[in-house]
């Protein structure tokens, strides 16, 4: 990150690739991009550099703001007691489950969603106006009408089903519910963001696949789908990265009771209602690695590297 | 030709199931914010008893109208700045060569995949040192900060659209860079940077996690912290309805603008993602 910023801020400086004779007019482009683009990245880098390192300084403390003159430098031990609190590897558990089960029906869901959009005939505009409500609709606000909904106390969901002990009360059902409120809520996104890789896919190839006999499920296994991957493998990273990160919808429901806290509730709690900073920042270093491991995962391993803008030449 | 007529409209009646789907939870809010306070718990979809009492009691509390106003100024001055910094980056990525560009990409991404709780501990801490906690500067530098990957993926992928001969044109006849930049492109770039304000401004106003850690009153409260704190009657009831009023009241704008610029959130949104 740093070397970005130094990068961004000296463009002059010559890489020896580019020789030495740089004319002037390629001085002052350097120049002036480096005016467009610093301010950008300062605050980028400054934003959240600063405080990951404020983290990973107070994780390494013994900072609690309830006894803010106890505070001295303990090591790791911060990140011995997570690590061996079965509640962080609950909590990595219930996670887990979360995104894995909510981001894989995302996936075909917004795959039908997509491939709906890309065909219909009719009332194309309305039809994608209606399915960007839930995009764009506040977070706080599918999770209230959802757990409204399940509620016993005041919902059409346990009508409906017939149910008599209320749904939020269980852990399973509460899962289903906040899950139903993720797909919900992020499908439509997912479903822009392969529709834009479907857009890819040239008619003609679906045109000759047809002449020679291949059927609809073949044509979109053997042609869609592998023509599609680099966008499905996006789509999938940003989802999942997403979905790990999930706090709004289970702070509404239950504020993580039911046994469905997941990471980021616990480091919410941890820091901001125990106001144990040192601990708390000790999840939120291991939280920030985690995520950064998905990405790497994502990337490296299934090469999504094809990210947004790696067209930029 | 008949077998493709049956798939489309097969497609056609999985559109109809999309917007029943897409549709539900929003038309169910509606209505529990429509029902009176003895029919709120009843369970019917549809209200037996109707009234607006819920949004007059929401907008005569100063709680609700102070964090619509903090929501609003908050969320249009964040967007404001991400999009004006976002805009000059996305230019030069677009457009100049110059070395870094895909180290500035790259920190973007970082930024984009990073989880934002992990800030809320430094940032309380810090925010409370420097006299920015409760405050909208306090909120507006986060909001800004998350704003602007998703601002620079997506205006540079709208600048690269734009027919950059008229750039060089006005360069030959003695603009500098920067005027060409100025006169000659940014009106073509507005557009794209409306799509873009729309995209960011949906993100700012929809933040929750930011604006309950980093506030505590109606100075800088946003709505959707203000709803998760409605004071109920009793320590143990949720103001159902009230709370079903103010999520309606901060739904509407956002409906608005995505029924009305569909096509450009749509144009925005899959033009900053992947490309081949």
């Amino acid at each position: 990150m740093s070397t970005g910023v130094a990068t961004a801020e000296q463009p002059a400086a010559v890489p020896p690739a580019r020789g030495q004779h740089l004319t002037e007019r390629a001085k002052s482009e350097r120049r002036l991009a480096a005016m467009l683009v610093g301010p950008a990245a300062i605050v980028m880098v400054l934003v959240t550099a600063y405080p990951i390192l404020d983290a990973v300084i107070l994780s390494l403390q013994r900072s609690d703001l309830r006894f803010p003159n106890a505070t001295k430098f303990i090591g790791l031990s911060n990140y011995g007691h997570v690590l061996s609190a079965p509640v962080w590897w609950q909590d990595v558990l219930h996670t887990a489950i979360i995104t894995v089960i909510s981001v894989g029906i995302q996936l075909v869901l917004g795959m039908l969603l997509a491939l709906a959009m890309h065909r219909a005939i009719f009332g194309r505009g309305a039809v994608r106006a209606i399915a960007l409500v839930p995009y764009g609709i506040v977070a706080v606000v599918a999770a209230y009408s959802w757990q409204y909904a399940w509620s016993l106390n005041s919902g059409w969901i346990p009508k409906l089903l017939g149910l008599t002990s209320d749904p939020l009360s269980h852990q399973f059902t509460t899962y289903v519910a906040i899950i139903i409120t993720e797909i919900w809520k992020n499908t439509p996104f997912m479903a822009l963001l392969l529709l834009a890789g479907l857009a890819l896919v040239p008619d003609e190839l679906h045109e000759a696949a047809r002449v020679d006999g291949a059927t609809t499920w073949q044509r979109f296994w053997r042609i869609t789908v592998p023509l599609m991957k680099p966008a499905i493998l996006v789509a999938l990273l940003f989802r999942t990265l997403d979905a790990f990160r999930i706090f709004d919808t289970i702070y509404i429901f239950n504020q993580g009771a039911q046994g469905t806290e997941s990471i980021s509730m616990l480091n919410y709690s941890t820091l901001l209602n125990r106001l144990n900073l040192g601990l708390g920042s000790a999840v939120s270093v291991l939280l920030f690695l985690l995520v950064a491991l998905i990405a790497f995962v994502f990337i490296k391993g299934f090469g999504a590297g094809a990210a947004p803008g790696a067209e930029a030449r | 030709m008949s077998q493709r007529a049956k798939q489309r409209s097969g497609w056609s009646a999985a559109l109809v199931v999309v917007v029943i789907a897409s549709l539900v939870p929003v038309v169910w809010i509606v209505m529990l914010s429509l029902k009176t306070p003895t029919t709120v718990t009843d369970g019917s979809f549809i209200p037996h008893q109707w009234t607006l009492s819920n949004y007059k009691d929401i907008f005569n509390a100063g709680v609700f109208t102070s964090a619509l106003r903090n929501s609003i100024g908050i969320a249009l001055i964040s967007t404001a700045l991400a999009v004006l910094l976002a805009s000059a980056a996305a230019y030069a990525i677009a457009r100049l060569d110059f070395p870094g560009k895909r180290i500035i990409l790259a920190v973007s991404l970082a930024v984009a995949m990073f989880p934002q709780v992990s800030l809320v501990g430094p940032l309380y801490n810090l925010w409370r040192q420097i006299g920015l906690y409760d405050t909208w500067p306090g909120l507006i530098i986060p909001y800004m900060t998350f704003a602007l990957p998703l601002s620079i993926y997506t205006l540079s992928a709208f600048f690269r659209e734009i027919p950059w001969e008229l750039e060089q044109a006005a360069q030959v006849d003695g603009a500098t860079p920067a005027q060409a930049f100025r006169k000659v492109i940014a009106p073509l770039a507005t557009p794209g940077i409306a799509t873009t304000f729309i995209i960011v401004f949906i993100i700012c106003w929809n933040d929750f996690i930011f604006a309950i850690s980093l506030t505590s009153t109606t100075k800088a409260e946003t709505v959707p912290a203000a709803i998760a704190l409605f004071p109920g009657v009793s320590q143990f009831t949720q103001p159902i309805g009230d709370i079903a009023a103010a999520a309606v009241v901060v739904t509407v704008p956002v409906m608005l603008l995505v029924i009305l610029f569909q096509r450009r959130i749509v144009a925005g949104l899959t033009a900053g993602a992947v490309k081949g």
